[in-house]
């Protein structure tokens, strides 16, 4: 145990950018009551903090808790965009709502930074703490719209079943330290692979981490929870802990403890029950900020069958790097486009978030062009049509799941993507072909705010860059294995 | 003489720049929409027929060639190339696009500005899926397209406008993503998206599908296909489709998006999966011949007549997909054929039922009776279409037809006497509804007044029946064009096959030795 040196501090300085920015949010607010001011504070710290990345260097800090490298480099900026996108677009939702700005910007970048932990976590204790980092700024953040009892019933949904799920996780771990005697993951790669104990215990921290990102049969907050919570916080929800989460499921089952038989198995199960139950609810849904919460977890589904093939490297002729990079393509691909879908539907819902169904949405490719042509275009994405980044994203899956031999899961994933087409499309034929019945709601009629507009465009021109080019991102993610810490 | 270089390239992203300049013009600026969309598609057109010049006459492969690469990992090229198939479908593209534009002149009152720009960015994905080389290529602009006719249909359409649309993306979509899982599979297998390649590979034999694996990959790619076309049991879209879409997009999907399904087959089904094709060859032959009967035999009893037509696709697609899987050069021959003239004389009939619909607002066929009398001329251009529809010696339709009808008949002569049923049904339906339309007393008191075709409607029909005529007595000039590429597609599969008989097993060792074979039996050959 060397002393920690200033060394150290450097692998943390995005997460303790950002919570430095959140703790002056907070001294902020009594002295400066405007709200723009606090929200520009807001963003400059979560920009700082994606920025300060760029000079963060690679290797291990605080004895090997952290590492810096390539993975969590691309999960730091992109849980830092998705802060910044939520964050500007919640300038304009706080307004409408009457909600206080400064706590509600400061849990946004303490959740960040415990999303940032999570990606850089080396050891099992850490990562639960940037967990619940995140975890109790999100429960908070559910229930941010106090009067309502929609965002209340969220809130504490949220926080009993997270705190069951975080209790499995612990538990898990603490399994897991009996089998390998350390909390470390370099160190499973010593234990005995097909342990009890140790399969016992990564299956309760399955279960944990499976609860936060919503994959079946843990997902049965997430509609509930998804609906509730204001919009931005929901598009936050999909997006940024859903990364992070991801991010370290990737590093403890991308080790090769978990190349067997039992976690391809593992991994098909839970990828093919989430994107059925995500898919078939989202089928039934009227509301379209529901409609999309279930959409989340069909994209769980999805992302999960790359996770299936992270577990066939052994029998992979290119090892594990091409699977690891299809996850990441696609939270990345995914996150973005979910960030602009729910800015819309946050924008669209005015006062109370009482627009929320599709015959709100009806004869908007008339009313509000703009936002109707926007979020076409983020569902032809999460439909995965070319020239879109779900469209590539589901390609490299695809293309893993069929490179590791999975082909029926390639094939339910085909099948799946099917019935999504018929309820994202649906929305679209709401949006152009349908005529609005009923009068005009009043706050939806004057279009996008601009702040809104611009998380929109940028989310927009991400979605046709990742479309068109996917390989700037890719290439970078496959060329070598993310998780090494030489640059 | 760069910009010749990037021919393709240009034809495929002019309407898209095209669309591009309709976004910057005022919503209310009708005629200026009108007028720039229908110059747009006539200097597409015009730069199409630049192509005749370019595909030398008599030799197969691919001319114009565009090659970059796109997409590192996967490697995904942007590969480009025309031979004498994909010319003239990329020609008919442009040339009904204009025609569509000119139809839509006072039929679309509403939302004009976004039909002409859905219109152009389906000319972009239309002419892309005809020129791409790279499978990865041709399954975007394959999907690409889907979305632009879903909006015509849906939003310009008729009463049950919704169903229809969705219907149509659903069914394409279930059969293109199977399409995508297979061609994912074939890249993992080869390391490439590119076609000629592939081709190459399957062809050495340095690339050997076992049976089983072929077959699930063929049927991958051909029920994607056969959806589009639509083959028998799978064409229950098209008639919802059609008859809901508005009078362009109905000629557009007759005309061409169609062919698409066809062209697939032709260019990938059959070089790619020599062997599953010929297996499969007696099944689709059914299927085909109980499209082109029962396809007929609907249209025969339907009261509506845009369905009708529709139906009629249906019977005629079948021949098209009968001469693809005869497998001889003629039969292949008159595949090509029968799909440029099916473009022309259907997209002709769509045509002229618009216009009845846009004197009417009715598709009924007991709503009309005698209208030679009011409208003669309308009446006479109707005749026409529907003759060389029918397939009457001298118009486009007999030499098609006649071309599969003879190249099928010496290796499945049972097959040929099915599919000839079908040319005597389809005059049957033609000619009946004809005469229920046009002929006898006027019945109903309002179709006296209906006005007789405009300058700019006759201007339209003029150019189709022209074209039609044309290809029924110059039928040499397009399949001196195309005779060669069919000639290399029916190769690439024989070849395999005589390649397949010489070397039952291959060890992993002697692969090369067969390789080396295969050339010198094909220099043989030669």
């Amino acid at each position: 145990m060397s002393p920690v040196s200033w060394i150290d501090v450097h692998r943390v300085l995005p997460e303790l950018c950002w919570c430095g920015f959140g703790v002056v949010l907070m001294l902020l607010q009594p002295f400066l009551k405007n709200r723009q001011g606090l929200t520009f504070v807001a963003l400059i710290g979560a920009a700082a903090g994606t920025l300060i990345t760029s000079i963060a260097a690679y290797g291990s800090g605080f004895n090997g808790l952290v590492q810096f490298d390539t993975f969590s480099l691309f999960f730091h900026w992109l849980v830092g965009l998705i802060a910044f996108l939520v964050i500007l677009a919640s300038d304009s939702y706080l307004e409408r709502e009457g909600l206080e700005p400064a706590e509600f910007y400061a849990l946004i970048l303490f959740a960040t930074a415990g999303m940032g932990v999570l990606a850089s976590a080396q050891e099992l204790l850490t990562a639960f703490i940037g967990l619940e980092m995140s975890s109790i700024s999100s429960y908070v953040l559910a229930g941010y719209r106090r009067d309502s009892i929609k965002s209340s019933e969220s809130a504490m949904k949220y926080f009993l079943l997270g705190s069951f799920a975080t209790a499995f996780f612990l538990y898990g771990i603490a399994l897991v330290y009996g089998a390998t005697g350390s909390t470390y993951l370099s160190k499973f790669a010593e234990a005995e692979p097909s342990g009890n104990l140790m399969r016992l215990g990564l299956t309760l921290i399955l279960i944990g981490l499976g609860f936060k990102v919503a994959a079946a049969p843990f997902q049965i907050w997430t509609p509930d929870v998804y609906e509730g919570a204001p919009t931005p916080v929901t598009a936050l929800f999909s997006a940024g802990p859903k990364a992070a989460t991801f991010a370290l499921l990737l590093r403890i089952f991308g080790t090769s403890q978990a190349a067997t038989d039992f976690w391809v198995w593992a991994f098909w199960i839970l990828a093919v029950l989430t994107m059925f139950a995500g898919n078939l609810g989202a089928l039934v849904q009227s509301n379209v900020k529901r409609m999309l919460a279930y959409s989340s977890i069909a994209h769980a589904g999805y992302t999960l069958v790359a996770f299936a093939a992270v577990t066939t490297m052994k029998t992979n002729p290119d090892g594990p790097v091409p699977a690891y990079g299809a996850v990441l393509f696609y939270l990345a691909s995914y996150s973005l486009v979910s960030v602009g879908a729910f800015t819309i539907v946050s924008e669209l819902g005015g006062k109370g978030e009482r627009h929320l169904t599709q015959d709100d949405y009806a004869g908007l490719g008339t009313r509000q062009p703009f936002a109707a042509a926007a979020l076409s275009l983020f569902l032809l994405s999460l439909l995965g049509l070319p020239i879109t980044a779900g469209f590539f994203g589901k390609l490299y899956i695809f293309n893993v799941a069929i490179k590791s031999s999975l082909l029926w899961l390639a094939l339910l994933m085909a099948i799946n993507s099917i019935i999504g087409a018929y309820y994202y499309l649906r929305v679209i034929v709401v949006m152009y072909m349908h005529d609005y019945k009923g009068p005009v709601p009043t706050e939806a009629a004057q279009g996008l705010s601009p702040t809104a507009a611009m998380v929109v465009t940028v989310a927009a021109i991400i979605t046709v860059y990742l479309g068109l080019l996917p390989n700037h991102v890719l290439g970078l993610l496959i060329s070598q294995n993310p998780m090494v810490t030489t640059r | 003489m760069a910009l010749t270089g990037h021919l393709l390239s240009l034809l495929i992203f002019f309407p898209a720049l095209g669309a591009l300049a309709l976004l910057f013009l005022r919503k209310d600026d009708e005629s200026w929409i009108r007028w720039l969309t229908f110059a747009v598609s006539v200097v597409e057109f015009l730069a199409s027929l630049a192509l005749l010049g370019k595909v030398t006459i008599g030799t197969a492969g691919y001319s114009l060639e565009e090659f970059s690469r796109w997409v590192a990992s996967p490697a995904i090229n942007y590969h480009l190339g025309v031979d004498g198939i994909s010319l003239f479908l990329v020609i008919l593209t442009t040339f009904l696009t204009p025609i569509c534009v000119m139809s839509s002149w006072h039929g679309v009152h509403h939302r004009i500005k976004e039909f002409h720009v859905m219109l152009l960015l389906l000319e972009v994905g239309i002419v892309g899926v005809f020129l791409s080389l790279d499978l990865f290529l041709f399954f975007l602009f394959w999907e690409v397209m889907l979305i632009p006719m879903a909006f015509l249909i849906g939003i310009w359409g008729h009463d049950r406008r919704i169903y229809a649309a969705v219907k149509f993306v659903l069914y394409t979509m279930a059969g293109s993503i199977l399409m995508l899982v297979g061609i994912i599979w074939l890249y993992n297998a080869t390391g490439t998206f590119d076609l000629p390649a592939i081709q190459k590979m399957i062809q050495r034999g340095t690339l050997l599908l076992p049976a089983r694996t072929e077959m699930i990959l063929f049927l991958a790619f051909f029920v994607a296909f056969a959806i589009k076309v639509p083959l028998f049991p799978l064409h229950t879209w098209l008639p919802d489709a059609h008859v809901e879409a508005p009078t362009a997009g109905s000629i557009i999907l007759a005309g061409v998006l169609l062919k698409m399904g066809t062209y697939g087959m032709i260019r990938f089904c059959l070089p790619l999966f020599p062997d599953a094709s010929h297996r499969a060859a007696p099944w689709v032959a059914l299927l085909a011949i109980i499209g082109i009967i029962y396809g007929a035999l609907v249209a025969l009893v339907q009261p509506n007549l845009k369905k009708l037509v529709a139906y009629s696709s249906v019977s005629h697609l079948g021949f098209v997909v009968l001469g693809i899987f005869a497998f001889t050069n003629i039969s292949l021959q008159g595949a090509v054929y029968q799909m440029l003239a099916h473009g022309i004389s259907t997209g002709a009939l769509f045509l002229l039922v618009g216009m009845l619909y846009d004197r009417r607002h009715t598709f009924e066929i007991t709503e009309y009776g005698g209208l030679s009398t009011p409208m003669p001329r309308l009446a006479a251009f109707f005749l026409f279409v529907a003759l060389s529809s029918l397939g009457l010696p001298m118009l486009n339709g007999f030499v098609g037809e006649y071309l599969i009808l003879l190249g099928t008949y010496p290796v499945h002569w049972k097959w040929a006497a099915w599919a000839a049923t079908g040319v005597i049904l389809s005059a049957c339906y033609l000619l009946w509804a004809y005469q229920r339309v046009f002929f006898g007393e006027v019945t109903h008191q309002r179709n006296r007044e209906l006005p007789d075709t405009s300058s700019r409607e006759n201007w339209m029909l003029v150019t189709l029946a022209v074209v039609t005529l044309w290809m029924g007595i110059g039928s040499p000039f397009f399949t001196r064009r195309f005779g060669a590429s069919c000639e290399t597609v029916l190769q690439q599969m024989n070849r395999n096959v005589m390649h397949e008989v010489s070397q039952p097993v291959l060890p992993e060792q002697s692969r090369g030795r067969a390789a080396e074979n295969s050339a010198e039996r094909v220099a043989i050959v030669r």
